[in-house]
Formats: structure tokens, sequence, C-alpha cells
């Protein structure tokens, strides 16, 4: 560790004021505050100290999200072989997956950090982290058989236009990584969704969300607890409720996700699809989807992970408490709402966070003019009894 | 009246024509017209035909309100402006119609909603009211030039990365499909052009910092 110190010592009038790497100054930042905490101090204004920055704060969910990426990584390959009829170890199933995810992850975090770099150079500012988590998500989120210059394109769209034309990190309105997904959703739907995709190199393997937009019988849907444990094909990440759930608890311990959102998108969704249960025999009854068992919403697709990883980003989410309980209620209603509802889209979570991330702000808008009517009006009763 | 007449293309009639192409282009800086540079932007086939109707509309249009400015009163201005818009729009549609059958039918309602644009109602309230014919006819040229521009460019990049084709020729070669190359569906969608809109704006900023708000 001091051997590096002293060589980033020795090289850093390169990069400063004057030297001649000047314009690498921001690459040359990020790696040296990446290595070691900021010797910076501030010279006005609050003086608190917390070593949880940024870059721990992003640390500490990827932290989360590797049991979540190898579990990903051995289901890619136990889907697989099963899809083939093929007898496998749990080391062969491991390295299959890992040969289909790892280049995912690699080709989102070459894209995605060049092209902040890159943004950082030009104008000047340091190469913010929030893309160590967006880089992580997005292969998460995305079929195992996604071909690689899709990821590309998808990572360079959710960067330039979800991210930095809003002026980077922090000031983004929409997830990055669900805007990836959008972007690739949208404009490749065939690689997207059907029952073709979610299973490397097979004909085919439906998902629990597939099969109910045909309107399958419920009997034909992998057991409750090979959904909730993660055994089912899918997106690589979104599989496993149970290492999301710890995941989540993790970030819930670390305060760093908000358990106010987390327990509220849950509660709204299961609301939504009790509901569902009641009205289904009267309203819809060849409707499969609105039979189905309210809990099952909750372990199958992408709720239980946009719940946890996306709902809860702190910089697109609501910001106030009452805001957070209102933002997260909605998602899980909306993300029932269109799953059940609209036969166009399988998956309602990812448009649910996306609409609920632009009304975020809005949110806390009337919240905060709630609080202040309150104590207006608070003051003018004291005021009256006063005079 | 000044005795000493100004030729055609003085360099201030020159500038009429120029500068909504650029500075004060109706669609990037304004940001007017942008239904219809969502709308009909698919294809550049539609969307060249489309340039050209708004194009003779706004010629013409202001050169008619400009030669009745004088004996419009000003209480009733705002629906002469919108006869006068109105009849040529719908001899555009006719003529659409009669000539280029296809292609109306692709621009459908939009044709007739050329009224509801608002450069139209822009340059005739802005400018038209308050000048002789020539700057006029000038002025309608350069205005719906310029957003003619902008909505080729946009249909330009979206034809050719949503479609694979500019002016209905396939430009992409076969074999990027064989090896995987997909044309991009989102590319077609409505929010796309607004986001192709937005990269021109950004492009255009970006080189003239003056356009910068605060």
């Amino acid at each position: 560790m001091n051997a590096i110190r002293k060589y980033l010592d020795k090289i850093k009038p390169n990069f400063q004021k004057g030297g001649k790497l000047e314009y690498l100054h921001s690459t040359f930042d990020a790696f040296e505050t990446f290595l070691f905490v900021p010797n910076k101090t501030t010279f006005s204004g609050s003086h608190i100290r917390d070593y949880m920055d940024m870059k721990r704060t992003m640390s500490m969910v990827v932290l989360a999200l590797i049991p979540i990426l190898l579990f990903g990584m051995w289901n890619v390959g136990y889907q697989h072989f099963i899809a083939n009829s093929v007898e496998s170890g749990f080391w062969a199933n491991m390295l299959f997956g890992a040969r289909k995810v790892l280049p995912i992850l690699i080709v989102s975090y070459v894209v995605g950090l060049g092209i902040e770099f890159a943004f950082a150079q030009i104008r000047g500012h340091e190469v913010n982290e929030g893309f160590l988590v967006t880089g992580f998500l997005i292969p998460l989120i995305v079929p195992p058989d996604i071909p690689l210059w899709m990821v590309a394109l998808a990572t360079a769209f959710a960067v330039i236009f979800g991210k930095e034309v809003f002026g980077g990190t922090g000031m983004n309105i929409l997830n990055p990584a669900l805007t990836a997904r959008a972007f690739l959703f949208f404009a490749y739907p065939q690689d997207m969704s059907g029952e073709k995709v979610w299973v490397a190199d097979a004909l085919s393997g439906a998902t629990p969300l597939g099969k109910l937009m045909v309107n399958e019988p419920l009997a034909s849907l992998p057991s409750p607890s090979d959904m909730f444990f993660g055994f089912i094909p899918g997106s690589v990440g979104e599989t496993s409720t149970l290492l999301i759930l710890l995941g989540g608890l993790f970030l819930i311990y670390t305060g760093i996700a908000s358990w106010k959102i987390i327990i509220s998108v849950f509660a709204g969704g299961y609301a939504l699809a009790l509901l569902f249960n009641f009205l289904g025999p009267i309203i819809a009854p060849e409707n499969v989807y609105m039979a189905m068992p309210a809990y099952y919403h909750l372990i199958i697709g992408g709720f239980a992970f946009g719940a946890v990883y996306m709902a809860t980003d702190p910089v697109t989410a609501a910001q106030t408490n009452r805001g957070k309980w209102i933002y997260g209620l909605l998602i899980g209603i909306l993300a029932v709402l269109i799953r059940v509802l609209n036969p166009a889209y399988p998956e309602g979570m990812m448009l649910a966070i996306l609409l609920m991330n632009v009304f975020a702000p809005l949110i806390d808008y009337y919240v905060v003019k709630a609080n202040i009517n309150k104590r207006l009006k608070r003051f003018q009763k004291t005021q009256l009894a006063t005079t | 009246m000044s005795s000493t007449r100004e030729p055609l293309f003085s360099s201030k009639n020159i500038k009429l024509l120029t500068t909504p192409l650029g500075r004060e282009n109706p669609i990037t800086v304004q940001v007017l017209g942008i239904c219809s540079a969502l709308a009909v932007t698919v294809k550049m086939q539609p969307a060249f035909v489309m340039a050209v109707s708004v194009i003779a509309v706004l010629a013409v249009g202001n050169v008619v309100i400009s030669l009745l400015r004088k004996t419009i009163a000003p209480r009733i201005r705002i629906i002469v402006q919108l006869v006068v818009a109105a009849a040529l729009v719908i001899l555009v549609d006719q003529i659409l119609k009669a000539f280029v059958y296809d292609i109306s039918k692709q621009l459908s309602v939009f044709v007739g909603l050329i009224i509801t644009n608002c450069i139209i109602m822009g340059r005739f309230e802005a400018f038209s009211m308050s000048n002789k014919p020539w700057p006029s006819f000038l002025d309608g040229i350069g205005n719906a030039s310029g957003y003619g521009l902008i909505l080729i460019v946009v249909a330009f990049f979206r034809e050719l990365l949503g479609s694979g084709t500019i002016w209905g020729y396939p430009v992409i070669p076969q074999f990027l499909y064989d090896i995987g190359y997909k044309d991009n569906g989102l590319m077609i969608l409505p929010p796309m052009a607004l986001i192709v809109v937005g990269t021109i704006i950004w492009v255009q900023r970006a080189k003239v910092k003056e356009l910068i708000e605060d």
C-alpha cells in the first residue's frame, strides 16, 4: 500500500494545474480517491467527517449485489443444462454461467465508465462513482442471451441520456440501470421478451410471467419454493427472492436503502394482488393472472429486485419520509396493475419504477407543502388564542 | 416612403432567410412546431413533403397577411389569420391528395394540423402583420425551411437507425444483419424523436454559446 502511495505522490504533479497531463486530472483523481481516503478538507460551512462518502456507499451496494450475481451465474448454467437435459455439477453450471454473464458485466463497465470518464474530462469535474452500481445492475436485469453490442448501446444510452444530460450522478431523474433496460425492451423486443431469450442457448424456457401472459394454468408454474429460492428462468439477477431480501437487509442495516420504500412497495403490490383475487371471479373469470395467489406477485419476475435495488435508489426516489411511503405504495400498485391488466407488458416493475421516478419530485413537493400548511394553521390558531 | 428602393436581396433581407435556419431556428431555439416534428419524422419522404407543405403555407400566407395588414382590424386579426391559414392548408391538402396520395395517407391528420402549427400563427402575428410583402415572403420561406431542415435531419436518423433505410432505400448492408445487427424499434416510437431533437438542441447550444440560458 505504501509503495502505491509513494508512486501516486510522485506522479501527482503531472496531473495538477500546469502539469503536462493536466487534461487527465479527473482520471487521476478518480483512481487516487478510489484507492485512498481523500485528504482534502473543507474550508467553510459544515465540517462533518464521515467515512460513508459516495464511494463507500456504492461499494456497499456492490457488496450486497455480489451474492446475487454469483447465484445468477450458477442459475444461468443450471437452467441451460436442464433445458438441454444434460446432467451437470455445480462447477459446470458456474462455469457456463460465468461465460455468459461476465462478458455482459465487462461490456457494461467498460462502456459506461468510458463515457463517464470522457464527460468528467470535458466538463472538468471529478469522476463520480455512481456508475459502479449502475454497471453492476445492468447485467443483472437483462436476459443471459442478450447480444453484447445491445448491452453496449443501452449502457451508452442510459449514461448519456439518463444521466449526463441532466448533469451527472445525483442529478438524474430516472434510474440509469432501468433506463438501459427500458431502452432494450422497446428497441429490441425480440431479444428482451418472449420465451426464447431467458435460458441461454436453448430453444425455449418460459418465465413464470411469460406463462401467465398466455393464460397457462397455475399448475404449470414452478413451485413457490423454487420461485422464492430462484431456481427458475429469468433475467440474470432477479430470480432468487431470498438472496435479494438478504441483500436488502444488509442495505437497510448499513442505512443505504430506505426500509420505508421496500416495505411499501411490497405492501402496495400485495394489497392490489389481493384485491384482484377478490375481483377476479367477478370481472374476469378466465384471467389466470387475477386468480394467482397474491404472494406469487412478490416472488416472480423482477418485483423483489426492483423493490430492493431499484426503487430505493436514493437519487431518484422520493426524499421526504411521507413521500417515500406514497412513492413505494404506488410503485407496488402500478407494477401489479400493469402485469395483470396490460397484456402487452408482462413485467410491470420496470415501467412502474420509471414512472414513479418521474413523479417523485412532485410527491415531495406536495408533502413539503402540506407540512408548511399544517404548521401555518397551527401558528394562526395560537395567534388567535393570544389576541 | 423613402425614394431609394431597397434591393431585393439586401443583406437585411438575406438575414430574414438565413437566421431561422440556425440562430433563430423555430424548432431548436423557439421550440415551436414540436408536435409535428415528433409525428411525421419516422421516414424521410413524409418529412420532406411535410416540410414543403409548411414552406408553401407559410410563404404564401405571410404574403397574403402582409398585403391585408392595413385593412385588418386589430380586434379580429386572429380570426383573419386563421381563415388565411385554413384556406391555404386545405389547398395544400387537396394537392397532396391529388398528386402524392400515399404520402398524404401517411401524413394523415398532420397536414390538416399545419393550421395549429405555432410557427404559422407566430410568423403571421410577429412578422407579416407589420412588414411589407417581400420581406414577409422571405421570412416565411426562411422560418418554414428552418422547421423543415430539422424535420429532415430528425427523419434521416430515425429512418436510418429505425428501419435501416434512407428515403425508402435499404442502406444497411445485409451482412450486418447476418452477424446480428437489428433495427432499433425505439427509433420508430415518438419518444425517440424527442430525444433526437433534444440532441440537436444540445449540439447547437454547445456550438453557439449565446443560446444558453441561465
